[in-house]
């Protein structure tokens, strides 16, 4: 039994890691711009694009990537933001919620005409390398995946905490107007908070695509487990983001093994609805919805 | 009785003669897209009224109309009941989970983004247990065998489909024209308008939210079991997949939220531009909804009441327009 579950587990986890990674840049935008991206699974979607083309037309190591798609992500996250979805939607917050919708539908779709349907994957020398954990051999990649979600929690951490532009981010999600009247640019810094959320993203989409595929429908997938993290780890909780993902890959996990391949995801709506009914606030949320 | 306006009347009145022209000279070639239009309508006027009457935003409500679509499927091919009877027990069986979605969600005071992401994961689970079950056809979906006849619910004469949709479509916005004048509509408005000032005017919020959302149940229903008996076909992803959901709130917020002919009005122009990019840019999948997402974030930025408010702005300006039903 345990030579089941435990392997079970620990493939979870790993999968949890990215889940908790896409969620960091989704709770970070929520827990500022108090607003939903829904647009959050599309960008993942693009960065899966951009590091499967750099992949397979330049060679670049999805690895290195991380070095190109990272930036370039964070600025489109700015631009976005600052250029299209404040624009739009006139600062209201059941607009935002539209107008990232439209943003989703519109990318999907672009996505669709352009690089048509078909399943891409890459692969490396490496993917198949496997590090033997207890009884469980995992994929070298989804370690290396583990272990840099970790990393980039971490990293997030300490910019919120002890750099100038965290102090301004935290001050503008508790009281927009009152860091308005200290100086704060809030338009820079919502543009900033959703830059950095896109980053993440595109972080995801490289230590996830050695063992993952990219088609233009997979962000849709994507974005509801996001969701379901942050509500669980609480909106706007980096820690609570990052165990809730990690939770909820184990959950999907042992949902998959014991129900069936195809109900693996029906534990993770599933907890998503009861979360929601009975604890709005998250797991780590210290205020109620 | 706030008057209608010179715009109004163009808008409304195009959009009568075309529809009433196909009925009188039917063309297969704008039937087809016309029913595909209509059923869709059918399920934006359900969104309409919990999402533009009541302010609450479902992301699923392709739950109901998928329910609706699979209750008949289901009662036709594997009991072997009557296609009308299985239809009453659709539009029933969809009510019950609105109902039952609606309770678990207000109970628990979620609103706002919150009820938009969990009505999302419920539409999200009906789709993953629809195709993971042998009952519901699996992956496959189910087809209805083809046999004509009114007994059967089916017709052979497509213009025949087509006068039942738009019959389906008239008691639809009839049914939202009867709720906007009524005491149990101006609630709604109250509630969208300003839920903790409602509440506190003596409205009993939850019972209100729950009952719109159960009607808006019964016509989502209504559109699912309409989208069976025309295509005699339903899988998981088109019953409960984003599409219908996203289709559902596109023509009541491009149209009008909140407004008797803002579902159709919506719903008639995107189809009708989705349906012209299909014709002008061929082979092309997918790049009509790049353009509903277009327009839908145009009509966001410069026509926050949409296409129906813009009309009520055009003509000579008699009393002032206002979003409140009257009195009674």
């Amino acid at each position: 039994m345990w030579s089941l579950v435990l392997p079970a587990i620990l493939g979870g986890l790993t999968t949890g890691a990215i889940y908790a990674l896409v969620a960091l840049g989704l709770t970070l935008i929520y827990g500022v711009l108090h607003i939903i991206n829904f647009a959050h699974g599309s960008l993942l979607m693009l960065a899966l694009y951009g590091v499967y083309f750099l992949y397979a037309i330049l060679g670049i190591d999805p690895y290195l990537a991380l070095l190109i798609v990272v930036p370039v992500f964070f600025v489109l996250g700015y631009v976005l933001q600052r250029g299209v979805i404040s624009v739009f939607s006139l600062g209201k917050e059941q607009n935002v919620l539209l107008v990232t919708l439209a943003l989703a539908i519109i990318i999907d779709n672009l996505a669709l005409y352009f690089w048509t349907s078909d399943t891409r994957t890459i692969s490396l020398p490496y993917a198949y390398t496997m590090v033997e954990i207890g009884p469980a051999f995992i994929p070298l990649p989804r370690v290396i995946a583990f272990v840099a979600a970790l990393v980039a929690a971490v990293i997030l951490w300490l910019i919120m905490s002890r750099t100038r532009l965290g102090k301004a981010i935290r001050a503008v999600a508790i009281e927009k107007r009152g860091a308005e009247l200290v100086g704060i640019d809030v338009d820079h810094t919502y543009a900033m908070c959703f830059g950095i959320g896109t980053a993440c993203v595109a972080a995801a989409a490289c230590l996830l695509l050695p063992t993952f595929y990219v088609t233009p429908q997979v962000g849709y997938a994507f974005v509801l487990v996001a969701f379901t993290t942050v509500v669980l780890g609480g909106m706007g909780s980096f820690m609570g983001a990052l165990v809730s993902g990690l939770l909820l890959g184990v959950i999907e996990a042992l949902c998959g093994l014991f129900l069936g391949e195809s109900l693996g995801q029906i534990g993770i709506f599933l907890a998503f609805i009861l979360i929601l009914l009975f604890r709005p606030s998250g797991l780590f949320g210290r205020r109620a919805a | 009785m706030k008057t209608t306006s010179f715009g109004e009347w163009v808008l409304y009145g195009g959009i009568c003669a075309y529809l009433l022209t196909l009925l009188v000279m039917p063309s297969q070639l704008w039937l087809g897209f016309t029913i595909n239009a209509l059923i869709v309508a059918i399920l934006s006027v359900a969104w309409n009224l919990l999402g533009g009457f009541g302010g609450q935003m479902s992301f699923g409500h392709a739950a109901l109309f998928g329910t609706g679509a699979y209750v008949t499927a289901m009662l036709q091919v594997r009991w072997g009941i009557n296609p009308w009877l299985a239809a009453v027990a659709a539009i029933v069986a969809a009510t019950a989970v609105a109902g039952f979605i609606a309770a678990l969600s207000f109970r628990y005071g979620l609103r706002g983004s919150y009820f938009a992401l969990v009505t999302l994961a419920f539409a999200e689970v009906l789709r993953i247990l629809a195709s993971s079950f042998e009952i519901s056809g699996g992956g496959q979906g189910i087809l209805v065998p083809y046999k004509a006849g009114l007994a059967n619910f089916q017709f052979a004469d497509r213009s025949t489909t087509y006068a039942l949709v738009l019959f389906l479509v008239v008691v639809a916005m009839l049914i939202t024209l009867a709720v906007q004048r009524s005491r149990f509509g101006a609630y709604l408005i109250a509630i969208r308008e300003n839920e903790e000032a409602a509440k506190a005017l003596g409205i009993d919020t939850f019972r209100t939210k729950v009952l719109a959302m159960m009607l808006s149940g019964a016509i989502g229903g209504a559109a699912g079991v309409a989208y069976l008996q025309t295509y005699l076909f339903i899988d998981a992803p088109i019953a409960f997949g984003s599409t219908m959901s996203i289709e559902a709130l596109l023509g009541p917020i491009i149209g009008g939220a909140g407004t008797v002919w803002g579902p159709l009005v919506g719903t008639l122009i995107i189809h009708g531009l989705g349906e012209t990019a299909k014709h002008l840019v061929s082979g092309a999948p997918g790049l009509n909804l790049v353009l509903y997402g277009v327009v839908l974030m145009v009509i966001l930025r410069y026509l926050p009441d949409g296409i129906v408010g813009l009309a009520r702005r055009i003509g000579p300006r008699r009393a002032a327009p206002t979003a409140m039903p009257e009195d009674r």
